[in-house]
């Protein structure tokens, strides 16, 4: 009986909490039909918003893969002076509220930031334009690889790789044939919660963007402005874009799950 | 930032954080022992979902729950514009964290204990308390501390259900942002800064929580 009731309480809780609010959301998107949702998400402003998401995704995930794959090397494999605090500062994005990090941007690349005047000089546009909006999703997404990488470097050991090496390998053969087919799962995985934090980021680039319609407003922005200037639909509708490319990341995380995390 | 509405923003983040945190901490161990003892149908689809906070936009996670717990809600409860809604946000992002740290040291967890503590006649609750619990206790409290750290920083989720109403309403990030937007750059650094000490205290207490879990597995 207390197994019953205790199962009841936890699925009724992920129910109201998850489950009926995103499933209102897709009802309230179709409310009035397919036309109208796919109306809403084809506007010219709406499609812009989808493309620039889809390029600062396309920059930011790359960069972050290369970097948190070596970046977990030199944590595991090289020891080094500060390696405490290079870990803490890798998890820093994930304590530090997305808006502080849009300041920092800000109080770097600003008008009156440290570095605004000489850009502003060479007539190089960072903050309200595309390359404040990179740095952005990239700060904020960058512990998922290195976090998800560390552990597997750290249990697969050195012992395959010294063999390779009284072989004669190079690091670079080393790394390709040995290191990287052990980590390549937690690449994956590292890459999709990278993914999934790219297209969802908000808060950061909302502050460095300048939110200019039809140039710098991604998806995450143009559900809010839609929302907040009445236009329901055109909210509802890309918000259930943003949503299904989140249930494709769901199912993607559930696939390439390290196994001992598998309930 | 010793100005009375930032005061009270600060005040407001710190109470819900903390208020989220142990909520999670009840929530989050039920869930992970419901997913790792019980055994019903669909519970693989149960396990993937809790994810989805993760997964999903923080925006559109405030506003699927602004649809239902909105002004004319279906289900006619309303929590727009009220602190309530400010919690049940901060609980939809930070569903996970204790939910995924308790999970695979409940998976790992020898039964024999438990098993012979029952042998020797101790309730479901003696055994919980005195067995299951002590185990669970440093992933709890690791969990605690991210959903805590998360819910100090929640920007996106908040936004909209909060209604940003100053000394009612409004949280720390919606403050700085508030600052930032009315170009006031230095009131919001500074209450930046506070929210960045914060964080740091908390990404330390993180790591000073895994050790000793790790010292105390010998």
């Amino acid at each position: 009986m207390a197994r019953l009731a205790l199962r009841f309480s936890v699925l009724g809780y992920l129910a109201l909490l998850l489950l009926v609010p995103v499933g209102m959301v897709f009802w309230r998107a179709f409310e009035h039909g397919l036309a109208p949702a796919w109306d809403a998400v084809t506007t010219p402003q709406a499609r812009h918003a989808f493309w620039l998401t889809t390029l600062i995704t396309l920059i930011a995930v790359p960069l972050n893969t290369v970097f948190g794959v070596i970046a977990a090397l030199a944590i595991v494999r090289r020891p080094f002076r500060g390696k405490g605090i290079v870990n803490a500062i890798v998890d820093l994005p994930l304590a530090l509220s997305p808006v502080v990090v849009g300041l920092a941007l800000f109080a770097l690349y600003g008008r009156n930031g440290w570095l605004g005047p000489w850009l502003s000089d060479h007539g190089i546009r960072v903050i309200f334009a595309l390359p404040s909006m990179i740095l952005a999703t990239a700060f904020v997404s960058l512990p998922f690889v290195v976090r998800e990488v560390v552990p597997v470097l750290r249990e697969i050991g050195t012992e395959q790789e010294q063999a390779a090496s009284t072989l004669g390998a190079s690091p670079f053969q080393i790394f390709r044939r040995i290191t990287l087919p052990a980590i390549r799962w937690a690449v994956a995985y590292g890459v999709v919660l990278t993914t999934a934090r790219c297209l969802g980021e908000f808060g950061a680039v909302s502050v460095v963007s300048g939110r200019i319609e039809g140039r710098t407003e991604t998806l995450t922005l143009h559900v809010q402005k839609s929302f907040e200037s009445f236009d329901l639909v055109g909210a509802y509708s890309a918000s259930v874009v943003l949503g299904l490319m989140a249930i494709g990341t769901l199912l993607l995380m559930t696939l390439f799950k390290p196994k001992e995390e598998a309930g | 930032m010793s100005s009375p509405p930032a005061v009270a923003a600060l005040k407001l983040t710190l109470g819900a954080a903390a208020i989220v945190a142990l909520i999670n901490a009840v929530t989050g161990t039920a869930i992970a022992w419901v997913l790792v003892r019980d055994r019903f149908r669909g519970k693989e689809v149960v396990n993937a979902l809790i994810d989805l906070p993760f997964a999903l936009p923080t925006i559109v996670a405030g506003l699927t729950l602004l649809v239902l717990y909105g002004p004319r809600s279906p289900v006619g409860i309303e929590l727009a514009y009220k602190r309530t809604g400010i919690l049940v946000a901060l609980l939809f992002v930070t569903l996970p964290f204790v939910v995924r740290t308790v999970q695979p040291v409940l998976l790992e967890l020898d039964r024999e204990q438990e098993e012979a503590a029952a042998s020797l006649g101790a309730g479901r609750v003696a055994i919980f308390r005195r067995i299951v619990f002590p185990n669970l206790f440093p992933a709890i409290l690791s969990g605690v501390a991210l959903a805590f750290a998360r819910a100090i920083g929640e920007f996106g989720a908040v936004v909209l259900i909060s209604g940003n109403i100053p000394y009612k309403t409004e949280v720390g990030s919606v403050y700085i942002f508030g600052q930032i937007e009315s170009g006031d750059p230095a009131g919001a650094a500074a209450a930046s800064v506070l929210l960045l000490v914060i964080s740091l205290a908390v990404l330390l207490t993180i790591g000073g929580i895994r050790r000793w879990a790790t010292r105390h597995d010998g």
